[in-house]
Protein backbone atom coordinates (compact mmCIF):
# COMPACT_ATOMS: atom_id res chain seq x y z
CA UNK A 1 0.00 0.00 0.00
CA UNK A 2 3.19 2.29 1.15
CA UNK A 3 4.52 1.11 -2.27
CA UNK A 4 1.60 2.67 -4.52
CA UNK A 5 1.07 5.64 -2.83
CA UNK A 6 5.18 6.12 -3.25
CA UNK A 7 4.55 5.36 -7.64
CA UNK A 8 1.64 6.98 -7.67
CA UNK A 9 3.73 10.46 -6.28
CA UNK A 10 6.63 9.62 -8.55
CA UNK A 11 4.34 9.24 -11.63
CA UNK A 12 2.88 12.44 -10.92
CA UNK A 13 6.87 14.41 -10.54
CA UNK A 14 6.90 12.41 -14.24
CA UNK A 15 3.88 13.60 -16.03
CA UNK A 16 4.55 17.95 -14.16
CA UNK A 17 8.18 17.20 -16.07
CA UNK A 18 6.78 15.54 -19.65
CA UNK A 19 4.25 18.59 -19.52
CA UNK A 20 7.55 21.18 -18.94
CA UNK A 21 8.98 19.21 -22.38
CA UNK A 22 5.82 20.87 -23.66
CA UNK A 23 5.46 24.05 -22.73
CA UNK A 24 8.90 25.92 -21.97
CA UNK A 25 10.03 27.73 -24.57
CA UNK A 26 13.87 26.84 -25.80
CA UNK A 27 15.76 24.04 -25.22
CA UNK A 28 17.65 24.76 -22.03
CA UNK A 29 14.79 24.72 -20.20
CA UNK A 30 13.05 22.10 -21.94
CA UNK A 31 15.71 20.49 -20.24
CA UNK A 32 15.88 22.26 -16.34
CA UNK A 33 11.88 20.68 -16.27
CA UNK A 34 12.67 17.07 -18.02
CA UNK A 35 15.60 16.28 -16.22
CA UNK A 36 14.76 17.54 -12.70
CA UNK A 37 11.64 15.94 -12.41
CA UNK A 38 11.56 12.58 -14.07
CA UNK A 39 14.98 11.79 -12.57
CA UNK A 40 13.30 12.25 -8.93
CA UNK A 41 10.20 10.79 -10.78
CA UNK A 42 11.72 7.77 -11.69
CA UNK A 43 14.01 6.94 -8.42
CA UNK A 44 10.61 7.46 -6.49
CA UNK A 45 9.45 4.59 -8.67
CA UNK A 46 12.71 3.02 -7.67
CA UNK A 47 12.39 3.23 -4.23
CA UNK A 48 8.75 1.99 -4.21
CA UNK A 49 9.81 -1.46 -5.89
CA UNK A 50 12.06 -1.21 -2.88
CA UNK A 51 9.06 -0.84 -0.28
CA UNK A 52 6.73 -3.51 -1.91
CA UNK A 53 9.83 -6.41 -2.15
CA UNK A 54 11.59 -5.28 1.03
CA UNK A 55 15.82 -5.85 0.88
CA UNK A 56 15.77 -8.62 -1.12
CA UNK A 57 17.65 -9.48 -4.31
CA UNK A 58 14.86 -7.48 -6.76
CA UNK A 59 14.95 -4.16 -3.93
CA UNK A 60 19.02 -4.36 -3.97
CA UNK A 61 19.02 -4.11 -7.26
CA UNK A 62 16.24 -1.06 -7.28
CA UNK A 63 18.27 0.81 -4.82
CA UNK A 64 21.76 0.02 -6.94
CA UNK A 65 19.96 1.34 -9.90
CA UNK A 66 18.95 4.84 -8.34
CA UNK A 67 22.80 6.38 -8.02
CA UNK A 68 23.26 4.97 -11.49
CA UNK A 69 20.46 6.52 -13.06
CA UNK A 70 21.28 9.98 -10.72
CA UNK A 71 24.65 10.41 -12.49
CA UNK A 72 23.68 9.02 -15.86
CA UNK A 73 20.67 11.83 -15.58
CA UNK A 74 23.33 14.62 -14.78
CA UNK A 75 25.96 13.89 -16.86
CA UNK A 76 23.65 13.42 -19.75
CA UNK A 77 22.04 16.81 -18.92
CA UNK A 78 25.67 18.86 -18.96
CA UNK A 79 26.56 16.92 -22.48
CA UNK A 80 23.13 18.04 -23.84
CA UNK A 81 23.64 21.61 -22.36
CA UNK A 82 27.20 22.37 -23.96
CA UNK A 83 26.10 20.50 -27.46
CA UNK A 84 23.41 22.38 -28.04
CA UNK A 85 25.19 26.04 -27.38
CA UNK A 86 28.33 24.86 -29.02
CA UNK A 87 26.14 23.84 -31.84
CA UNK A 88 24.71 27.81 -31.70
CA UNK A 89 21.08 27.06 -30.96
CA UNK A 90 20.26 30.91 -29.20
CA UNK A 91 18.70 31.00 -25.82
CA UNK A 92 14.95 31.87 -26.14
CA UNK A 93 13.45 35.53 -26.11
CA UNK A 94 12.88 35.94 -22.45
CA UNK A 95 16.62 34.92 -21.55
CA UNK A 96 18.57 38.04 -19.73
CA UNK A 97 21.93 37.31 -19.92
CA UNK A 98 24.14 34.86 -21.25
CA UNK A 99 28.12 35.35 -20.18
CA UNK A 100 29.57 31.68 -22.15
CA UNK A 101 29.26 33.47 -25.53
CA UNK A 102 31.87 35.72 -24.62
CA UNK A 103 34.62 33.23 -23.61
CA UNK A 104 33.21 30.44 -26.38
CA UNK A 105 36.25 29.17 -28.56
CA UNK B 1 46.98 0.65 -5.21
CA UNK B 2 44.79 2.59 -7.40
CA UNK B 3 44.43 -0.48 -9.55
CA UNK B 4 43.27 -3.05 -6.49
CA UNK B 5 40.76 0.14 -4.99
CA UNK B 6 39.04 0.07 -8.52
CA UNK B 7 39.33 -3.73 -8.59
CA UNK B 8 37.14 -4.06 -5.35
CA UNK B 9 35.07 -1.25 -6.03
CA UNK B 10 34.04 -2.95 -9.44
CA UNK B 11 33.92 -6.52 -8.10
CA UNK B 12 31.41 -5.34 -5.13
CA UNK B 13 29.18 -3.68 -7.81
CA UNK B 14 29.27 -6.69 -9.69
CA UNK B 15 28.25 -8.38 -7.13
CA UNK B 16 25.48 -6.32 -6.34
CA UNK B 17 23.92 -6.05 -9.54
CA UNK B 18 23.69 -9.74 -10.11
CA UNK B 19 23.53 -10.98 -6.31
CA UNK B 20 24.72 -14.59 -6.32
CA UNK B 21 27.35 -16.13 -4.90
CA UNK B 22 28.22 -19.11 -7.01
CA UNK B 23 31.71 -19.68 -7.73
CA UNK B 24 30.92 -19.50 -11.90
CA UNK B 25 29.57 -15.98 -10.58
CA UNK B 26 32.65 -14.82 -8.47
CA UNK B 27 35.05 -15.74 -11.77
CA UNK B 28 33.33 -14.09 -14.22
CA UNK B 29 32.73 -11.09 -12.59
CA UNK B 30 36.77 -11.18 -11.27
CA UNK B 31 37.93 -10.82 -15.08
CA UNK B 32 35.46 -8.74 -15.60
CA UNK B 33 36.41 -6.07 -12.82
CA UNK B 34 40.60 -6.88 -13.59
CA UNK B 35 39.79 -5.86 -17.54
CA UNK B 36 38.35 -2.36 -15.94
CA UNK B 37 40.82 -1.88 -13.39
CA UNK B 38 43.87 -2.63 -16.07
CA UNK B 39 41.77 -0.18 -18.67
CA UNK B 40 40.43 3.16 -15.86
CA UNK B 41 42.87 2.92 -12.91
CA UNK B 42 44.51 5.67 -14.31
CA UNK B 43 41.27 8.21 -14.25
CA UNK B 44 41.37 7.04 -10.88
CA UNK B 45 41.74 9.06 -7.76
CA UNK B 46 45.30 10.10 -6.69
CA UNK B 47 45.33 10.45 -3.06
CA UNK B 48 43.79 7.01 -1.34
CA UNK B 49 44.66 7.73 2.12
CA UNK B 50 41.95 10.09 2.41
CA UNK B 51 38.89 7.17 2.39
CA UNK B 52 40.60 6.15 5.59
CA UNK B 53 39.49 9.56 7.23
CA UNK B 54 36.26 8.65 9.04
CA UNK B 55 35.53 12.49 9.50
CA UNK B 56 34.96 12.56 6.00
CA UNK B 57 32.82 9.85 6.19
CA UNK B 58 30.51 11.68 8.99
CA UNK B 59 30.26 15.33 6.87
CA UNK B 60 29.44 13.30 3.57
CA UNK B 61 26.27 11.70 5.49
CA UNK B 62 25.21 15.47 6.63
CA UNK B 63 25.75 16.59 2.98
CA UNK B 64 23.18 14.05 1.44
CA UNK B 65 20.89 15.26 3.89
CA UNK B 66 20.87 18.27 3.26
CA UNK B 67 21.33 17.89 -0.49
CA UNK B 68 18.24 15.54 -0.59
CA UNK B 69 16.34 18.47 0.96
CA UNK B 70 17.61 20.53 -1.75
CA UNK B 71 16.84 18.61 -4.34
CA UNK B 72 13.04 18.01 -2.95
CA UNK B 73 12.84 21.85 -3.25
CA UNK B 74 14.28 21.86 -6.83
CA UNK B 75 11.75 20.10 -8.11
CA UNK B 76 8.39 21.49 -6.18
CA UNK B 77 10.07 25.06 -7.29
CA UNK B 78 9.88 23.44 -10.94
CA UNK B 79 6.67 22.16 -10.68
CA UNK B 80 5.20 25.52 -9.56
CA UNK B 81 7.24 27.04 -13.04
CA UNK B 82 5.38 24.79 -14.98
CA UNK B 83 1.54 25.13 -13.93
CA UNK B 84 1.30 28.14 -12.94
CA UNK B 85 -0.18 29.50 -16.57
CA UNK B 86 1.93 32.74 -17.34
CA UNK B 87 5.51 30.58 -16.36
CA UNK B 88 7.55 33.37 -14.33
CA UNK B 89 10.87 32.34 -15.83
CA UNK B 90 13.73 34.48 -16.26
CA UNK B 91 16.24 32.45 -17.87
CA UNK B 92 20.36 33.18 -18.72
CA UNK B 93 23.68 31.68 -18.22
CA UNK B 94 25.84 33.53 -15.41
CA UNK B 95 30.03 32.94 -14.31
CA UNK B 96 30.27 32.14 -11.24
CA UNK B 97 34.06 32.11 -9.69
CA UNK B 98 34.80 28.48 -7.85
CA UNK B 99 36.98 27.87 -4.38
CA UNK B 100 37.42 24.26 -5.30
CA UNK B 101 40.48 22.71 -6.44
CA UNK B 102 40.76 19.25 -7.21
CA UNK B 103 39.06 17.41 -9.86
CA UNK B 104 37.10 15.34 -8.32
CA UNK B 105 35.36 17.65 -5.90
CA UNK B 106 34.74 19.84 -8.55
CA UNK B 107 32.74 17.02 -10.46
CA UNK B 108 30.62 16.08 -7.34
CA UNK B 109 29.78 20.24 -7.43
CA UNK B 110 28.67 20.50 -10.95
CA UNK B 111 26.59 17.61 -10.52
CA UNK B 112 24.99 18.84 -7.56
CA UNK B 113 24.53 21.99 -8.89
CA UNK B 114 22.82 20.56 -11.79
CA UNK B 115 19.76 19.00 -9.38
CA UNK B 116 19.28 21.99 -7.42
CA UNK B 117 16.40 24.74 -7.72
CA UNK B 118 16.53 25.59 -11.33
CA UNK B 119 20.38 25.93 -12.43
CA UNK B 120 22.05 23.54 -15.12
CA UNK B 121 25.82 23.37 -15.22
CA UNK B 122 27.14 24.49 -18.56
CA UNK B 123 30.73 24.05 -18.46
CA UNK B 124 33.97 24.68 -16.21
CA UNK B 125 36.66 27.24 -17.71
CA UNK B 126 39.65 27.91 -15.99
CA UNK B 127 38.05 28.82 -12.17
CA UNK B 128 34.75 29.76 -13.41
CA UNK B 129 31.55 27.67 -13.75
CA UNK B 130 29.02 28.90 -15.98
CA UNK B 131 25.63 27.81 -15.11
CA UNK B 132 22.19 28.00 -16.72
CA UNK B 133 20.00 29.38 -14.60
CA UNK B 134 16.12 29.56 -15.09
CA UNK B 135 15.29 32.78 -12.79
CA UNK B 136 18.30 35.03 -12.92
CA UNK B 137 17.09 36.82 -9.32
CA UNK B 138 20.05 39.93 -9.60
CA UNK B 139 22.43 41.84 -11.24
CA UNK B 140 25.25 41.58 -8.80
CA UNK B 141 28.07 38.56 -9.23
CA UNK B 142 28.46 38.12 -5.41
CA UNK B 143 24.98 37.17 -5.06
CA UNK B 144 25.29 34.26 -7.96
CA UNK B 145 28.13 33.24 -5.82
CA UNK B 146 25.46 32.49 -2.68
CA UNK B 147 22.67 31.68 -4.33
CA UNK B 148 24.44 28.71 -6.99
CA UNK B 149 27.11 27.27 -5.09
CA UNK B 150 27.40 28.47 -1.61
CA UNK B 151 24.91 26.09 0.08
CA UNK B 152 27.49 23.17 -1.01
CA UNK B 153 30.66 24.45 -1.28
CA UNK B 154 32.19 24.58 2.01
CA UNK B 155 30.64 20.79 2.52
CA UNK B 156 32.26 19.81 -0.42
CA UNK B 157 35.86 21.58 0.72
CA UNK B 158 35.38 19.60 3.79
CA UNK B 159 34.71 16.20 2.04
CA UNK B 160 36.88 16.12 -0.38
CA UNK B 161 40.43 18.60 -0.12
CA UNK C 1 -4.42 -0.03 -9.35
CA UNK C 2 -0.58 0.00 -10.72
CA UNK C 3 -1.95 -1.07 -13.91
CA UNK C 4 -3.71 1.98 -14.21
CA UNK C 5 -0.56 3.63 -13.12
CA UNK C 6 1.35 1.63 -16.08
CA UNK C 7 -0.78 2.88 -18.83
CA UNK C 8 -0.55 6.38 -17.53
CA UNK C 9 3.23 5.83 -17.64
CA UNK C 10 3.00 4.99 -21.04
CA UNK C 11 1.07 7.73 -22.11
CA UNK C 12 3.40 9.88 -20.68
CA UNK C 13 5.55 8.85 -23.59
CA UNK C 14 3.65 10.40 -26.32
CA UNK C 15 4.41 13.60 -24.90
CA UNK C 16 8.44 13.06 -25.62
CA UNK C 17 6.98 11.83 -28.96
CA UNK C 18 5.17 14.86 -29.48
CA UNK C 19 8.87 16.57 -29.04
CA UNK C 20 10.83 14.29 -30.84
CA UNK C 21 8.47 14.86 -33.78
CA UNK C 22 8.01 18.47 -33.45
CA UNK C 23 10.92 19.86 -31.89
CA UNK C 24 12.23 22.84 -33.99
CA UNK C 25 15.73 22.02 -33.65
CA UNK C 26 18.27 19.04 -33.40
CA UNK C 27 18.60 19.27 -29.87
CA UNK C 28 15.31 19.22 -28.80
CA UNK C 29 15.00 16.20 -30.18
CA UNK C 30 18.05 14.90 -28.51
CA UNK C 31 15.98 16.17 -25.09
CA UNK C 32 12.69 13.98 -26.36
CA UNK C 33 15.39 10.65 -26.64
CA UNK C 34 17.36 11.50 -23.50
CA UNK C 35 13.84 11.73 -21.70
CA UNK C 36 12.42 8.93 -23.74
CA UNK C 37 14.87 6.45 -22.03
CA UNK C 38 14.65 7.19 -18.03
CA UNK C 39 11.12 7.00 -18.67
CA UNK C 40 11.21 3.52 -19.92
CA UNK C 41 12.99 2.63 -16.90
CA UNK C 42 10.37 3.62 -14.67
CA UNK C 43 8.25 1.38 -16.90
CA UNK C 44 10.25 -1.48 -16.27
CA UNK C 45 9.97 -1.30 -13.00
CA UNK C 46 6.45 -0.62 -12.37
CA UNK C 47 6.01 -3.93 -14.80
CA UNK C 48 8.31 -5.63 -12.50
CA UNK C 49 6.02 -5.03 -9.69
CA UNK C 50 2.66 -6.00 -11.42
CA UNK C 51 3.87 -9.50 -13.25
CA UNK C 52 6.35 -10.77 -10.32
CA UNK C 53 9.00 -11.08 -12.84
CA UNK C 54 12.42 -9.85 -11.54
CA UNK C 55 14.23 -10.17 -14.42
CA UNK C 56 12.56 -6.99 -15.96
CA UNK C 57 14.74 -4.89 -13.17
CA UNK C 58 17.90 -6.16 -14.73
CA UNK C 59 16.67 -4.68 -18.35
CA UNK C 60 16.01 -1.65 -16.42
CA UNK C 61 19.52 -0.94 -14.97
CA UNK C 62 21.00 -2.50 -18.74
CA UNK C 63 18.57 0.03 -20.13
CA UNK C 64 20.30 2.96 -17.83
CA UNK C 65 23.62 2.36 -18.92
CA UNK C 66 22.91 2.21 -22.69
CA UNK C 67 20.92 5.38 -22.75
CA UNK C 68 23.33 7.18 -21.07
CA UNK C 69 26.12 6.39 -23.84
CA UNK C 70 23.21 7.03 -26.45
CA UNK C 71 23.31 10.65 -25.25
CA UNK C 72 26.81 11.22 -24.66
CA UNK C 73 27.28 10.41 -28.57
CA UNK C 74 24.44 12.22 -29.53
CA UNK C 75 25.55 15.08 -27.57
CA UNK C 76 29.56 14.54 -29.15
CA UNK C 77 28.20 14.73 -32.60
CA UNK C 78 26.06 17.79 -31.40
CA UNK C 79 29.03 19.94 -30.80
CA UNK C 80 30.90 18.79 -33.94
CA UNK C 81 33.37 16.65 -32.67
CA UNK C 82 34.93 13.50 -34.42
CA UNK C 83 33.33 10.26 -32.12
CA UNK C 84 36.94 9.16 -31.58
CA UNK C 85 37.93 11.79 -29.77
Amino acid sequence: MVSTIIITIGIAFNFLGCLGLIRFPDVYNRLQSATKCVTLGTCSILLGVLVHYGFVEVGVKALIAIPLLFFAATVGAHALVRGSHIAGIKLGDKSVKDDYKEVEK
Amino acid sequence: MRFIALFIILLVFWLLITFSLTLANIVVGAVAALIGALLFGKYFVHNLYKFGQPKRYYWFVIYLGIFIWEVLKANFDVAYRVIHPAMPIKPGIVRVPLEVKSEIARTMLANSITMTPGTITVDIIGDDIFVHWIYVKSDKPEEYAREVSGRFEKYIKKIFE
Amino acid sequence: MLEVLLYIQIGLCAFCLYRIIRGPTVADRMVGIDIFGILVVGICAIMAITTDRMFLLDIGIAWVILSFIGTLTLAKYLSGKKLNE
